[in-house]
């Protein structure tokens, strides 16, 4: 196991640096010179211009900013904004878990919802409910998201006015963030009808990223369902007079579980992408639209930690995704 | 008892004979089916998109401003309704399914092509050709691939074909993987060896002996790309930087649509509806193709 | 269904505000996220509206919904005779917010004046690279560095202002955001707990309202402050709510989420208009969208060519095509808005036949030229492709080829400049200051020549009279010169001045004492909501 974990661990550090060098060489042939965009029509001179280059170091050879760049991550120092010019990190630490909480909502939506469906559709192979369930999936997963998320709103928000159109929580709830969760601070700060209005605003969103990942894990527990079902072990342990359920729930599902772990971690990356979207058409104050922010401003600093930290954090999850693999497969654990 | 005369299918090709097999498999999955009858229908309307669509695409009409659907209240000329600078949505969306079929082949064209060569010299060669290739794969896995295609748009700039190649460059680990480790499956295997003791060089060995044998993954990856494709394709036109306006990109007609969701459905429905129409036949097709060509993963 | 969304919205907020003894509350759907709390580093509208506005005061302000100005922090002002020496007599008994991070121990004098605008200028002031990347922007493009020559403190309510040349302008510059007053008190008091950068996260001001906190990319929200020098406001609390796409925000003001919003699309204007519930304010905004010719590349040094081609532009084409009815024509290079604006100029007819004889009599035949063409929007601008096109039919109609031209912003801005571009340029101007030496000299004055005056022109009439105008102290004098120097311009016809955007904002009819203000910013100082 330790040897494993071992193995694991080292593939991340010169994946790391790969990030590293990615992140910076992108950002360095993105077109635009933001000295030049900052100043506008207003132009500036060039004492100006070269004051503000080197101020934010941009004439010094490429190897020196590439060096500068890494000792600033390993302290900390992830660059400074061009725009709002605060660090970087602190945006990001700031919007980060706005994404995180709907990622998370998505993910249990899809695994609470799909899972079960899944095992469903395959206990219950054949029939209508497999036929729709299965159908409804692969819709699911052919749609754009944002064409979904869109449409969502036009039903839920426009005609019926269920739903509201945009924001975290309801403008009429203030209370200091404490977690940058915006359901954990709404309990913490005892408001009443916080909580409500945080969950009423994460409805909609929440369905619009995790239909994806939803119809992938109902399709993939389904087949991996559908192969341990037939399993030798399995009618054996049917012969022997066990009941269905536990049949179903204890063996077979364990055994299923590999598979669709490994999925549920493959959509986290999937996640991410999603994220963007669903962030820009609900107006969700996360990463995705900070990126996107960044990108069309030419806010260097911002893209460039914005791409190391995003795939840092995919890094560190499919890491975990890996070692929960490695717990739930004995194979694996004892190699 | 009469003799039988030989019937031409006793004669078939080893390769004819699996392409019968083949399609018996394929035509049991009803959904495969109708999904390639939908795709082929994309592939004629794309074709001669010209010559069936009403109005030209990019007309503008102004007169008929956000005019909806003929159905809906709207006029008889306008099948699908107009957009809001009056052009006809029905011909757009006609005409944009040539910009989804274009992306979605050269995109897998691209990938496929590059896929396939990087993964055979990763597999063949093995030692450090491999480990790089693998290792830059990973690299390009790293990141989501949606933000990667946005910051590769961005440094080309935005447009069509920079969209295109962006995509393509995403979704290449894919097949990089695949090929490898279908060709390191057969590396081991007794024709391989032998064609290597009868002389053949590295060439003739990837491609005409190898290749051939991995050719079933690879094509249903191919139709999952190709969706894929035309998805990232049209987020990134919805996000203004993949096919600029007035090109009738499905996704590009999303963008410009957004501002009126709440007052002209029609302009914001049907263009994704074609996308998802489009999407779900060619991930029917690729369902049917997986269980088709390998029943042992059948699932159904 | 949106009449009972809306009922259970203002029931709902009603019930919630009830409990707080009735507060009063304006919910502002602002376009963007402030890019920080402290306005002098920064330049977009969007950051001064969350700022300066709301927070801080100026020495002198602009009045409202004008571009002259008035006194503000500063009681009265006198000028030496050599236009050399500006001395302020401040306001007496203002005081600084008290805040949960702050609380003032005395009320503003002089020292908090001197070091608002020493940070900026002094590059050894402890306060003058206080966050990293802070780079002082407006105080830089005005050149206040260069004009400046020493700020007196006299006494506690007296500052002197030195400069090294008559400069009229240098008022108009003290009512820019750049120039708005914080506290020395509560800058020391970050010094000393080693805190600086919360100077532009937790603003401290004399405004009619103070910060209460800000959910990045979300909400911030402000509270009346209720010693404000000015009169207390008429609402309690303030929240912009940030909705980053026009459609969203015109949905949340219909559906009375929030009660004023900057912005609409121009599609949204005939359905925000149409509802009963809902006014949209208007005004040309402080801008010029313009064609610069190249005057010192032949055939453009002749005059007569100029005004030839400035005759063929439909301008009410472009401005349906390009503007969708968010645009009016421009006839002079500064906006209606702007104090000695000539009404009495005639435009350049439209009147192709007119243009091509000119262009023949001026001795010009199969003329073609390059158009340069923005790649982005800008608010005098929204779309400078099409207008290029559109240009380029007009062009040929009287039998000149045009090209058109376009790259990456920042190399536009770049190379556009250069004495020796090749062709005509598409480009504008949001003015800073209300003044129009902001204009008239930047952009074609002959010191600019090479960078801003994209024209390359320089007039000896015109610039004389704008050169005199900005060391006159004498507003009416001022406006007679700018006056003629317009007269000079039309007859000269350096650009072809295309239009200035129309600036709208819808709100709800419960909103009272809301004025839009000529230079783009957003202010809700007197704004009151009726039941």
């Amino acid at each position: 196991m330790l040897h494993f974990l071992f193995r694991r661990f080292a593939v991340v550090i010169p994946t790391f640096i790969g990030i590293t060098i990615v992140a910076f060489a992108f950002v360095r042939v993105l077109p635009g010179d933001p000295v030049l965009l900052l100043a506008g029509e207003r132009g500036v001179s060039p004492e100006r211009y070269q004051m503000l280059m080197a101020q934010f170091g941009f004439d010094r050879p490429i190897w020196e900013q590439y060096w500068d760049y890494l000792a600033g991550i390993f302290q900390g120092d992830f660059g400074t904004s061009i725009s709002t010019k605060r660090p970087v990190i602190r945006d990001f630490l700031t919007l980060f878990p706005a994404t995180v909480e709907l990622s998370l909502f998505a993910t249990l939506f899809a695994v609470l919802v799909g899972v079960p469906a899944g095992i469903l559709a395959a206990v219950r192979r054949g029939s209508w409910f497999d036929q729709i369930t299965m159908g409804t999936a692969l819709v699911g997963y052919s749609m754009p998201i944002f064409w979904l998320g869109l449409l969502l709103i036009i039903l839920f928000s426009g005609v019926l006015g269920w739903t509201p159109v945009s924001g975290r929580i309801s403008l009429m709830y203030f209370f200091p963030p404490v977690t940058g969760f915006m359901t954990i601070d709404a309990v913490l700060s005892g408001q009443r009808g916080a909580l409500q209005s945080a969950l009423h605003h994460l409805l909609l969103p929440t369905v619009t990223l995790g239909t994806i990942p939803l119809a992938v894990i109902a399709r993939q527990t389904r087949s991996a369902m559908l192969e341990v079902l037939g399993d030798d072990y399995v009618r054996t342990a049917r012969s022997k007079g066990l009941s269905p359920l536990r049949v179903i729930g204890l063996h077979a599902f364990r055994n299923a579980l590999i598979p669709v772990v490994t999925t549920i971690g493959l959509q986290v990356g999937v996640m991410m992408a999603g994220a963007i979207l669903t962030e820009t058409i609900f107006s969700w104050p996360g990463i995705g639209k900070w990126m996107i922010d960044a990108i069309s401003r030419r806010d260097y600093p911002v893209v460039q930690a914005g791409l190391l930290l995003i795939a840092v954090v995919i890094m560190f999850v499919n890491l975990f995704v890996d070692l929960l693999y490695g717990l739930i497969n004995p194979r694996i654990r004892h190699q | 008892m009469t003799e039988r005369a030989p019937a031409a299918t006793d004669t078939l090709s080893p390769r004819g004979a699996m392409l019968r097999e083949f399609w018996y498999y394929f035509s049991m999955n009803r959904g495969a089916v109708i999904g390639l009858v939908v795709f082929i229908g994309l592939v004629v309307t794309a074709l001669v998109a010209p010559l069936i669509a009403p109005h030209s695409p990019i007309q503008q009409y102004r007169d008929a401003l956000l005019v909806p659907p003929s159905w809906a209240g709207g006029r008889p000329e306008f099948f699908l309704g107009t957009d809001p600078v009056g052009r006809d949505i029905f011909s757009r969306l006609i005409h944009g399914a040539r910009f989804s079929m274009l992306i979605g082949t050269v995109v897998v064209i691209i990938s496929l092509t590059t896929g396939i060569i990087l993964g055979l010299l990763a597999g063949y060669f093995r030692g450090w050709v491999d480990t790089v290739l693998m290792r830059v794969m990973d690299l390009i896995l790293a990141f989501p691939s949606l933000l990667l295609a946005l910051v590769l748009v961005a440094i080309l700039g935005p447009g069509l074909i920079n969209t295109m190649i962006a995509i393509a460059l995403v979704l290449q680990p894919h097949f990089v993987r695949l090929t490898r480790s279908a060709v390191l499956g057969e590396m081991g295997k007794e024709y391989v060896i032998s064609s290597k003791v009868a002389g053949a060089g590295h060439v003739r060995q990837m491609f005409r002996t190898i290749l051939p044998n991995c050719l079933a993954p690879l094509i249903v990856q191919a139709t999952l790309s190709f969706s894929s494709a035309i998805l990232d394709a049209a987020a990134l036109g919805f996000l203004g930087l993949g096919a600029q306006p007035p090109t009738p990109e499905w996704g590009t007609m999303l963008a410009e649509a957004r501002q009126f969701i709440l007052r002209a459905w029609w302009v914001v429905t049907f263009p994704g509806l074609a996308i998802l129409i489009t999407v779900l036949a060619i991930n029917l097709v690729g369902d049917g193709l997986r269980d088709a060509l390998d029943p042992k993963l059948k699932r159904s | 269904m949106k009449l009972m969304k809306t009922l259970l919205t203002a029931t709902a907020f009603a019930a919630v505000l009830s409990g707080s003894a009735y507060a009063k509350t304006l919910v502002y759907c602002s376009e963007g996220s402030p890019e920080g709390f402290d306005p002098a580093p920064y330049t977009a509208g969007t950051t001064f509206d969350a700022s300066s506005r709301p927070v801080y005061n100026r020495l002198v302000q602009f009045k409202k919904g004008s571009s002259e100005t008035e006194p503000g922090l500063a009681e009265s002002y006198e000028v030496s005779a050599d236009g050399l020496e500006y001395t302020f007599k401040l306001r007496q008994g203002v005081k600084f917010h008290t805040t949960d991070w702050f609380t003032p121990t005395r009320e503003f004098n002089a020292d908090d004046v001197v070091f608002s605008f020493a940070r900026q200028w002094k590059a050894d002031h402890p306060w003058h690279a206080y966050s990293a990347g802070i780079s002082w922007e407006y105080f830089n493009s005005m050149s206040m560095g260069d004009l400046l020559k020493d700020i007196v403190k006299v006494d506690d309510y007296t500052v002197k202002f030195v400069l090294n040349r008559p400069e009229a302008p240098f008022i108009a510059n003290l009512a820019m955001d750049f120039a708005s007053i914080l506290s020395k008190e509560y800058a020391d008091q970050l010094e000393a707990a080693g805190t600086k950068d919360l100077l532009n996260t937790q603003p401290v001001g004399t405004g009619p309202f103070q910060f209460v906190n800000y959910q990045q990319d979300a909400v911030i929200r402000y509270a009346s402050f209720d010693d404000y020098w000015g009169g207390v406001q008429p609402i309690d609390d303030l929240i912009f709510a940030i909705t980053t796409d026009g459609a969203v925000r015109a949905q949340k003001l219909q559906a009375g989420e929030c009660q004023v919003m900057p912005y609409p699309n121009p599609a949204d204007l005939d359905m925000l208009r149409a509802d009963p519930n809902l006014t949209v304010m208007e005004q040309e905004g402080l801008n010029v969208g313009y064609l610069a010719y190249n005057t010192q590349m032949p055939p453009f040094d002749k005059a007569e060519v100029r005004k030839a081609l400035n005759m063929a532009i439909n301008k009410q084409a472009i401005l349906d095509a390009v503007f969708q009815g968010a645009g009016v024509a421009a006839k002079n290079p500064i906006p209606p808005t702007m104090w000695s604006y000539n009404g009495a100029i005639q435009d350049d007819p439209y009147d192709p036949e007119a243009a091509k004889k000119m262009l023949a009599d001026a001795g010009v035949a199969d003329l073609s030229m390059k158009l340069w063409a923005m790649p982005v929007a800008r608010p005098y601008n929204p779309d400078a492709r099409r207008m290029a096109e559109l240009l380029q039919a007009d062009f040929a109609a009287v039998g000149v080829t045009a090209e058109i031209v376009s790259m990456e912003w920042g190399e536009y801005l770049a190379q556009s400049s250069a004495v020796d571009r090749d062709g005509a340029v598409l480009l504008g101007w949001t003015g800073d200051n209300g003044d129009p030496d902001n204009f008239l000299a930047v952009l074609l004055g002959c010191d600019a020549v090479g960078s801003a005056n994209r024209a390359q022109w320089c007039n000896e009439e015109f610039d004389g009279l704008i050169q005199k105008a900005k060391v006159t102290a004498d507003q009416a004098e001022r406006t007679k010169l700018y006056e003629e120097a317009q007269v000079v311009f039309k007859r000269e016809a350096p650009w072809a001045t295309i239009a200035h955007s129309v600036v709208f904002m819808p709100m709800s009819k419960k909103v009272t004492g809301y004025v839009m203000d000529p230079k783009g910013t957003h202010a809700f100082d007197g704004v009151d909501i009726a039941e």
